[in-house]
């Protein structure tokens, strides 16, 4: 690992009264990298986030943040960072221009109106600057977000499920816009719950009940976790899915359309497992575990072990 | 970076922009604020009354007679009055008055033992603070009842016999600050500080807890804005618009209710700033605790109901009974009360003034204090 690291940190910890919600994590990312935290709901990913640019006091824990202390230099730490929240953040009853506005004075950015053009500009709203925020729609809104985050052009892209009610299309538009910045040297920490965009990612993480499960490439986590998968197509499916999950060689079942996905850590006895629901009715194949079979596994384990 | 922890007056010019055009775009607030205090104004010209007792009175006794004391007795155990010393000088009197410190001075010349003595017609002058009419009138109106029976009573008595006509006496009242003793005279400059209170109080708890529970909080907290650019950012376009309540109120008063001025303008001005961020400050303080919107508002009503009810706004403060002058003491407005119906009314200079601007000052202080140690510049 020669390139520098843009987040390194290790053991933070975030309670709220006796519960933790991150429990100790150690990460890090490298620069210009596009790291994506995946987890359920309440895993602890935006409460991680907001301990990395000072919004919440760590309990515990320490390490840098693009250089800066990450306890102690949280002021460095937010001009250097653009944090984009999971809900739109921005003033509604103000007016597009005068948010980009508002947010580049904030930052003391020289020649203003400038940036601010620009920023519109590229965002292809030079002609709507003057409508109100609260009338975009949910991708124009986010959009904006992106453009205000990076309007005093950050070196830590922090984006909290940014594509959380947005249509295909955005999002793809989205996606190639963060590539575009990661080649340019921004470093973008992620979450989302898409395992398409997770796949778009250099690097993930898995975290559940605030810990971190498997970390790494995708063919990294996919191995990491060891799954053996099998596919079966046929009738009664539903059926069939109640028989196997009484199967204790079976880790997870679940519907990928018209096919059932059965995956189990323990290859031999998985398929000697299936051999006794083999009949002729059903066809039945092997198949490379997929990201999101991973993460059906890790979720559904993670409930086991927290339960 | 070495200036991030300082104060940045371009951050603050930043949110202040921001607050000033989110103002403008907010139709209904504004003209809630503007509506309020005209709405206000017309609702209160019509006054309410009370009966208040043991107003604080000094009596200047230039005679020393047995008629004049057992008038004076009679006063005493009328209820009305509480005297609360004698003075001897019309200087000594006017102080009092001008300061406050008593409702009434009640003059009982020199020759009143005499005359009434001579079966001539004594008088005795009562010099009242007529500022609120609602406070004076039924103590004024009982005197003249208790002086003829107090005298009659006395004439009964070993010297009777002397005096043969029923004791004739002239009461004559005085009635400062406010001689035709219009309740409007009372109300509208009142009218000022109970709507400061209510406005600035509500709009600035509403303010910061808007930003938080519409979740702007968390992408301001997550700029390099520091909390003091944050209030002060907030603070700055209110005390505007409270100038801007203050001015109409005393245009619409001066015009519709021809309410005096006989006090210093700028003078009221100045008082009322610091009144203004009182308020501010207790509506900042307020929105450091409330969880939303609502408990903003209803936090706001909790502290303006009883300030507007003990302050002396809606009854005579002296008519209160004692704990609730205690409590109504601790309020800001009760003071605001009093300095601007002094500087209106009896024509007050700062050195009166000053008197009722240090209890506000010290509230503000406390509120301020509590609001920076409640302020979370992180989620937590």
């Amino acid at each position: 690992m020669s390139e520098p690291l843009a987040i390194d940190v290790s053991g933070m910890t975030k309670r709220f009264g006796n519960r933790t919600v991150v429990d100790s994590i150690d990460l890090q990312v490298r620069t210009g990298e596009i790291f994506g935290f995946l987890g359920p709901n309440g895993s602890g990913k935006t409460t991680f986030i907001r301990m990395l640019c000072g919004l919440l006091r760590a309990d515990g824990g320490s390490g840098t943040c693009l250089g800066f202390d990450v306890i102690g230099e949280s002021e460095q730490i937010k001009r250097n960072v653009g944090y984009m929240t999971q809900r739109f953040s921005f003033y509604e009853d103000l007016s597009i221009r005068e948010n980009l506005d508002f947010v580049a004075r904030i930052y003391g950015i020289l020649n203003r109106k400038a940036a601010v053009d620009a920023s519109l500009e590229k965002l292809g709203l030079a002609s709507r600057g003057r409508q109100l925020a609260g009338q975009l729609s949910g991708g124009w809104k986010q959009r904006l977000a992106l453009a205000a985050c990076l309007i005093h052009q950050p070196r830590l892209l922090l984006l909290d499920e940014p594509t959380a009610g947005v249509d295909p299309k955005a999002r793809r538009d989205f996606w190639e816009q963060i590539h575009e910045l990661a080649s340019e040297g921004l470093t973008v920490l992620i979450t989302t719950h898409y395992m398409d965009e997770a796949e778009r990612c250099h690097r993930l993480g898995y975290l559940a009940y605030g810990q971190l499960l498997a970390y790494g490439t995708v063919s990294e986590v996919i191995r990491t976790v060891g799954l053996t998968t099998w596919t079966v197509k046929g009738p009664r499916l539903a059926e069939l899915a109640g028989r196997l999950r009484k199967e204790p060689a079976v880790a997870h079942v679940a519907a990928f359309g018209e096919a059932l996905h059965v995956s189990g850590t323990d290859a031999a006895a998985l398929e000697k497992a299936l051999s006794a629901h083999r009949t002729e009715a059903y066809v039945w194949s092997q198949v490379e575990t997929s990201l999101e079979d991973v993460f059906i596994h890790l979720m559904g384990e993670a409930r086991d072990n927290f339960s | 970076m070495g200036h991030s922890t300082s104060f940045s007056w371009q951050r603050f010019v930043a949110l202040v922009v921001k607050e000033f055009t989110q103002m403008q775009r907010d139709r209904l607030t504004f003209a809630m604020m503007v509506g309020i205090p005209l709405m206000q104004l017309m609702l209160f010209g019509f006054a309410i009354n009370s009966d208040p007792k043991h107003l604080p009175t000094a009596v200047l006794l230039a005679d020393q007679g047995p008629q004049a004391r057992s008038l004076v007795q009679a006063i005493r155990n009328s209820g009305y009055y509480d005297i609360v010393g004698t003075v001897t000088t019309q200087f000594e009197a006017d102080a009092l008055l001008d300061r406050g410190e008593v409702q009434f001075v009640i003059h009982i010349p020199a020759d009143f033992s005499r005359r009434l003595w001579r079966g001539e017609k004594a008088s005795v002058l009562v010099e009242a603070d007529a500022t609120d009419p609602g406070a004076t009138g039924s103590a004024v109106s009982t005197l003249r009842a208790l002086a003829s029976s107090a005298l009659s009573h006395d004439a009964r008595g070993p010297l009777g016999g002397l005096i043969t006509p029923p004791p004739r006496l002239d009461l004559l009242v005085h009635a400062r600050y406010n001689p035709e003793a219009i309740t409007q005279f009372n109300i509208v400059p009142g009218l000022m500080g109970v709507v400061l209170t209510m406005t600035m109080v509500m709009i600035t708890s509403l303010a910061i807890t808007r930003e938080r529970e519409r979740g702007t909080m968390e992408n301001l907290l997550s700029m390099p804005v520091r909390p003091l650019e944050v209030m002060t950012g907030k603070i700055i376009p209110y005390i505007l618009v409270g100038f801007i309540q203050v001015s109409l109120i005393l245009i619409a008063s001066h015009v519709i209710f021809h309410v005096p001025m006989a006090g210093s303008l700028a003078l009221l001005y100045v008082v009322t700033s610091l009144f203004i961020a009182t308020n501010l400050a207790v509506g900042i303080t307020f929105s450091t605790v409330a969880q939303n919107q609502l408990q903003a508002v209803q936090m706001s009503f909790f502290f303006f109901l009883p300030s507007l009810l003990l302050s002396g706004f809606m009854f005579p403060f002296r008519g209160m009974p004692v704990w609730a002058q205690a409590i109504g003491e601790v309020f800001p407005l009760t003071h605001f009360l009093r300095a601007v119906r002094g500087i209106m009314l009896k024509g007050n200079g700062i050195g009166v003034v000053a008197g009722h601007l240090w209890p506000v000052a010290g509230f503000m202080v406390v509120v301020l204090l509590i609001g920076i140690k409640r302020y979370r510049q992180t989620l937590d």
